[in-house]
């Protein structure tokens, strides 16, 4: 053992071997599992049905990550029974390929929101978000009426666009020309809730021709 | 003659009071926004004082700025202790000082106001992210710098976890936060989905890591046998956990995606590296509790002994804890649950709080030219304020956590859900309260903290304190390689 040790003596003399030997030992967990996700995420397309935000909802998606919302929702079904009773079917990775960041979250003080567009009116949605305990009276949500005056800034939205085609999702020239108009006269709780309201439906890819009923 | 070398303790003293006052500031934002949880309307209409608004700056706050400062302090008092030299450029560590309280200055008045990449632990936005680099980058070059200078031939191995926490972290920092700028106040990072999810929870299991294992594993091999006045229990067992630590952790990530889109093969390897995990990280707390082997006496008289015993017990449970959670089948029940908050707790105000509380009080009276810290009492009373906080803190989330998981799962005998999602919440509204007071007893004890500090830094404030010399050890070619362990 005691020649065992000697290697480690000359590690521990030297600084520089030391830290060198520290950054591949570090490297080579993130290596083995973040690359070939890399690889696949190359090779994955967005499936039918899946396009990018437009621009309201990526403003919506936008406020949405503004406000934290994550830190008591998440926006992934797990693949168990129960969750898929309560919240719809299970998430699949190709749902999420034009959220940036992605918004799973990791913890549910209130219910998951994957799914939750079209569970409730618009109106609801509205009046819900500017006061919560009108309509779940034992809720812990904060409201948020600050929403409801705040205006949308239409060149911001279309530099976001922009952004987001250099990193590769698919905008076109048209699309990106016409965010102002799209946006135009809409305040921030109108993004939000064009964003809820299609979370689940908009962004979902087209479902396999044969799903067993429910 | 050539004036005598001296230990740069300035430096040191400036990263304690910042680490009390962080620590205050932290805390008391948690508190704040725990009470939001059990009274919603606390944050009075106020949009930057809303729960979902001001969590990123509790976990901000205690996390880089009160468990950062400490760090970095702690680890310029050691490296320059276990090296018998001063520490290099004097005036980088300053900037490193002026440059981290910036950042985290930057980053807490920033995220209330909706300048967040909301990506947990990581939210800062691009421009303090990259303040957050340079300075962390000039931290590296004066601790290696340090090391570089050292009259001792043998590097000890606090420093090999510091110098692996400021590897990692460096590392695991910009690689999750490679991100396009749109404007000043918003980016979007390059990564996608399930790739963003993946690289991110490699961060975050890492910035736990890292930051809040590597690092004050540092800390607990320089300060626990300094305080039991033994040496280490077994200096190759320390060899063996760290290795195998630093290997181990990163590829334990996943655990936090189990049952996600992830792929399946990414989860498995997470679970199977998290279990292997607990050797290491027992292996460590064992080091440090058997280190204590004939002073278990100082438990009586010594409260910074008192703080870094428990502290290792924590630590043990904790990691226990998260290997266990990691397992599929538990995970199905915790995740998403305040079982994990607790867990979070139970790591963080039972390990790494008490470490850094207990290391803090051991060598802010040498740092601060003391015999002694100003007042016992208040350090028994900040003990016994923190234990009783934290235990009702893990015992009142573990309940609710546990109630949750088994409410939304609960079927009836037709095979649908029994509870409505808002029966879960109801059932806690309790358990929030409790937490609630929980955390007023944790920031009281550190109010305690505060105010022995203040006196027993009288004598620095008054600058009365003369700078220590450093003891000039025998040159390299003639030291005896210390713990080299009994050969056959």
């Amino acid at each position: 053992m005691a020649g065992g040790y000697k290697y480690f003596g000359a590690i521990e003399q030297n600084a520089v071997l030391l830290g060198v030997l520290t950054l591949v030992m570090v490297s080579l967990g993130g290596l083995s599992e973040i690359t070939p996700l890399f690889v696949e995420a190359h090779s994955l397309h967005a499936p039918p049905g899946v396009k990018p935000y437009d621009p309201l909802r990526l403003a919506g998606r936008d406020i949405y990550v503004r406000e934290g919302c994550y830190l008591c929702h998440s926006q992934m079904i797990r693949a168990l029974r129960a969750e898929t009773q309560r919240y719809g079917r299970y998430s699949t990775a190709d749902e999420s390929v034009y959220d940036r960041p992605f918004q799973w979250g990791s913890k549910r003080t209130g219910p998951d929101l994957s799914r939750v567009g079209g569970k409730y009116s618009e109106k609801w949605q509205r009046l819900h978000l500017l006061d919560p305990r009108a309509f779940v009276p034992e809720s812990n949500m904060p409201a948020y009426p600050w929403l409801e005056h705040a205006a949308l800034d239409a060149s911001d939205i279309s530099a976001r666009m922009r952004a987001l085609r250099t990193l590769g999702d698919p905008y076109t020239d048209a699309d990106i020309a016409g965010a102002a108009k799209a946006v135009a006269d809409k305040s921030e709780l109108d993004a939000l809730v064009a964003y809820l309201q299609g979370l689940g439906i908009a962004n979902e890819p087209q479902p396999a021709a044969k799903e067993p009923a429910k | 003659m050539r004036p005598e070398e001296t230990y740069n303790d300035q430096i040191v003293r400036l990263f304690l009071l910042a680490a009390a006052v962080w620590g205050i500031v932290g805390m008391a934002i948690g508190v704040y926004a725990a009470a939001e949880m059990a009274w919603p309307w606390f944050n009075l209409g106020v949009p930057w004082l809303t729960f979902s608004r001001i969590r990123p700056d509790h976990t901000f706050g205690v996390i880089f700025a009160f468990g950062g400062s400490a760090l970095m302090g702690t680890c310029y008092y050691v490296v320059q202790r276990t090296g018998h030299t001063r520490l290099a450029f004097t005036a980088l560590a300053n900037f490193t000082f002026w440059g981290w309280q910036l950042g985290c200055v930057l980053a807490m008045a920033t995220m209330p106001f909706g300048l967040t990449q909301s990506k947990e632990y990581a939210e800062p936005e691009w421009f303090v992210d990259i303040a957050i680099a340079v300075v962390w980058v000039c931290f590296g070059i004066v601790f290696f710098g340090t090391i570089a200078k050292r009259r001792i031939r043998h590097i000890y191995v606090a420093n090999w976890y510091y110098g692996a926490f400021i590897i990692a972290v460096g590392l695991l920092h910009i690689v999750n936060n490679i991100a396009v700028p749109v404007s000043l106040t918003k980016s979007y990072p390059v990564y996608s989905g399930a790739v963003d999810a993946m690289v991110q929870w490699w961060y975050g299991h890492n910035a736990v890591a890292f930051f809040l294992t590597a690092g004050f594993l540092g800390m607990m091999y320089y300060f626990v046998p300094r305080q039991a006045q033994q040496p280490l229990w077994s200096y190759r067992f320390s060899i063996v956990n760290f290795w195998a630590l630093i290997s181990v952790y990163m590829w334990a990530g996943p655990h936090h995606l189990l049952y996600t889109a992830l792929p399946d093969w990414v989860q498995s390897v997470g679970m199977a590296f998290s279990l292997i995990l607990l050797m290491p990280s027992w292996g460590s707390a064992a080091n440090g509790l058997l280190t204590f082997n004939g002073s278990w006496h100082l438990l009586r008289t010594d409260p910074a002994a008192k703080f870094m015993v428990v502290s290792l017990v924590f630590y043990a449970a904790s990691t226990f804890e998260g290997s266990m959670m990691a397992i599929k089948t538990v995970n199905s029940l915790s995740h998403y649950t305040e079982w994990t908050i607790a867990h979070v707790h139970n790591g963080a105000l039972g390990w790494v709080a008490m470490i850094t509380i207990g290391s803090l009080y051991a060598m802010a009276p040498r740092a601060l030219g003391q015999p002694a810290m100003y007042s016992r009492p208040a350090m028994e009373l900040h003990f016994w304020l923190h234990v009783t906080g934290v235990l009702l803190y893990i015992f009142s989330m573990w309940t609710a956590g546990v109630t949750q998981g088994l409410m939304w799962r609960a079927t009836s005998p037709d095979g649908s859900l029994t509870y409505p999602f808002i029966d879960s919440l109801i059932a806690i509204k309790g358990l929030y309260i409790a937490r609630w007071f929980s955390g007023v007893l944790i920031l009281s004890g550190m109010v305690v903290m505060a105010w022995n500090l203040w006196h027993t830094a009288a004598a620095a404030r008054a600058r009365l304190i003369s700078p220590i010399p450093v003891p000039i050890p025998e040159p390299e070619p003639l030291q005896v390689p210390t713990p080299l362990p009994a050969a056959e």
